[in-house]
Formats: C-alpha cells, structure tokens, sequence
C-alpha cells in the first residue's frame, strides 16, 4: 500500500494579505497548503489560519453558498470561496484576493458600509400596498404573482456582481447591479406599494443608467440572479417615467 | 441613509441610442448590403437602382425623407452614445467636452439633415 504522505496532494494559495497597522501596501503570500478533492478555496483559507499562519483574515459563515459572506477574487474572478474548490486550480497555484472594486479592511475582509447605506435606500421590505389587520389574515398572492420577482429574492448579498461590474469600478456612486436587483424584487411584488418611493434611487443620476449592458453581474451570481435583467428592465420602467410622469398619475413610476 | 439624488436626464439620450441601435440592428446591414455591395457591383438590384434621379426622387416623397432623417439622425445618436460611455470605459472620464462632442456632433447631423432634407423640396 501506498505511503499516505507520498499521496497527500499540496496547492499553492496565494493570498493578497493587507495588515493596515504594519502594511504600508497589500502585497502576496504564498502558503503551501496539503488538500483533498472535497477541499473547497475556503478550507484551504483555513488551514493556513489554524496550521500555518493566525493572523490571515477573512469573512466566512455557512460553508454552503448560503450567507454571502465569503466572495474573493479567486483567479481573478469575483467566487464565493466555498464554492470554489482548490482542486480545479490543482496543480497550478490559486491567487485569492479581496473581491475588487471595495477598499481592503483588512487581508481579504472589504469595508462594504458602501452596499449597506445603498441597501437601506432602498427599503428592502414590502411596503403593504393595503395595510391589513390581523382579522383580515395574510397577504394572499397567486403562484404567477410569485413569479415575476422569485429569482430576484434569492440574492445573499455576496457582492459578486459589485466586483463583476465595471462600472461600479469606475464610479462607485453607481447605485449597482446587486441592488438593483433587490429593488426589482420589492417593486414587482403584488402585495408590495413602494415602487413610487423606490424610483427615486433607480432615476437619480447615480441610478440605473451608469450600466452600459456588460451582463458579467449576472455571470458571476452564485444563485442564478440575474441582476442585468432587473437593471435592463428599470431602465425602460425609468425611461417610461421621464417621459410621462407629467400625464399620468403619481406613482405611474410602476 | 443617504436620499436619492438629482433626476438623471439620461432617459433622453438612452431612449435616442436605444432607437438608433434598434433601427440599425434591424435595416443596417442590409443598408450596407445595398448601398455598399449590390449596387456598385450590380447585383440582385438594377444598376440604376440608386441613380441621381431616382434618390432624389426618393429623398423627395415626405416617406423617403422621414426614413433618411430616422436613419441619419438616430444612427448618429446611437454612435454618439456609445461612444460617449466607450471613452468613460478606457478611461476618459466624460467631462462637458466629450458630452458635447459626442451628443453635439450628433446634434448637428441631426440638424443638418433635417435642414438638407427640406432644402431638397417635395
């Protein structure tokens, strides 16, 4: 039988590291990290910070594509870590960068007080088109109704389209893709009567018409949103509300 | 939190390129086919298809005016848009002068056409 440490495999992990109270600038490191097939990037991050070096940082949570919380630039590409796996890049060398476009907290930790403000914005609840009382029961909706904003409710908020998107890169006041979509979601649903207050942001200048059509946002979703779409479709909703505001009602934003 | 910021006039510009891009995805490349191959090699159409007479006939009719005009104008406002976000994209930050040189240039053949198009008479 085969030694066990002959067969053992090793990758090399690059990882930009950023430590703003000794780094002047952020620079790579390369860690030597010993992986199975099941090894995710995410694992391979923390090997390094329980065997090889405990001061890397990193966000991370469900380890299942869930939380949002651990989008990099792996290769280059904006991925969730978890659900990238180590032996896809094997027997290169894998770089790991904090996601592009947000500036570094810290190692691959990004500040992202940009995306929560933008978030906040744009009241992301439903705004009950007709308040119910508690007597009056639940908010009823048709699985047609459900539809049309489903796959816009699945963001998790990783970030990903944010660092896809050039646009953003350029002009960080660009409301962006992620958020767009969010927006899409809320104003779109039947049960939901917010969609005139929400048009403010999609129709200011930092709005929806800095998107020049790239469509990477949507490329780079780790649950199949698909941002571009929500961005495309404002566009015409915002272009609609320029130009008839004046002859139809107010909220004709819907 | 911060408040929504100023209405973007965008819409105007965006709606013209999205005419342009329309009109030129849909009668562009047969426009090339025509006034760029079959004619000067004299094929499919009649050599004569685009003679002096029979253009300015065409340009002539208020119909054949309106399609030179949408053409001309709208093709020019697609170019001038894309262009505009193209400079923004390689890194010249669009500034008043590449807005009026791109949408002003579009502007002016917009004008200019208009102006060409009823000089020529009915």
């Amino acid at each position: 039988m085969a030694d066990v440490a002959e067969t053992r495999k090793f990758i090399e992990i690059e990882v930009l590291r950023y430590r703003p109270e000794q780094d002047s600038e952020p620079f790579l490191q390369i860690f030597e990290v010993p992986f199975t097939d099941d090894m995710s990037v995410l694992q391979g991050l923390q090997y390094i910070k329980d065997y090889l070096d405990g001061s890397l940082s990193f966000r991370w949570s469900c380890r299942m594509a869930i939380c949002g919380s651990c989008g990099m630039m792996i290769d280059g590409k904006p991925r969730l870590s978890c659900k990238t796996f180590l032996r896809d890049f094997h027997p290169g060398r894998v770089r790991v960068e904090a996601l592009a476009h947000f500036p570094i907290e810290r190692d691959l930790v990004i500040v992202m007080d940009d995306f929560i403000d933008k978030l906040e914005s744009i009241k992301p609840y439903i705004i009950a088109k007709e308040p119910r009382t508690l007597e009056q029961g639940e908010y009823l909706q048709t699985p047609a109704e459900r539809d049309v904003y489903e796959q816009f409710s699945s963001c998790i908020n990783c970030l990903l389209c944010y660092a896809a998107c050039p646009q953003y890169g350029l002009n960080p006041e660009f409301v962006g893709p992620g958020i767009m979509a969010l927006l899409h979601r809320y104003n779109v649903d039947s049960r939901d009567g917010g969609a005139a207050q929400r048009m403010d942001v999609v129709n200011a200048e930092e709005g929806v018409f800095n998107c020049t059509a790239v469509g990477y946002c949507s490329e780079v979703c780790p649950k199949h949103v698909d941002p571009a779409n929500a961005v495309n479709q404002n566009k015409t909703l915002s272009a609609k509300d320029y130009f008839l505001r004046f002859v139809t009602p107010k909220g004709g934003a819907r | 939190m911060k408040p929504a910021g100023k209405r973007s006039n965008a819409p105007i510009f965006w709606s013209l390129f999205g005419a342009g891009g329309m009109l030129a995805a849909l009668i562009g490349p047969m426009l090339v086919f025509i006034t760029g191959i079959a004619v000067p090699l004299g094929l499919v159409l009649p050599a004569d298809a685009m003679s002096y007479p029979r253009m300015l006939a065409f340009a002539q009719h208020w119909i054949g005016k309106g399609f030179l005009f949408a053409v001309v104008a709208l093709f020019l406002w697609h170019a001038g848009h894309r262009i505009y976000h193209s400079l923004h994209d390689i890194g010249i930050h669009a500034g008043m002068g590449a807005r009026l040189a791109c949408y002003g240039l579009a502007m002016l053949g917009t004008v200019l056409a208009a102006w060409w198009l009823l000089a020529i008479g009915f």
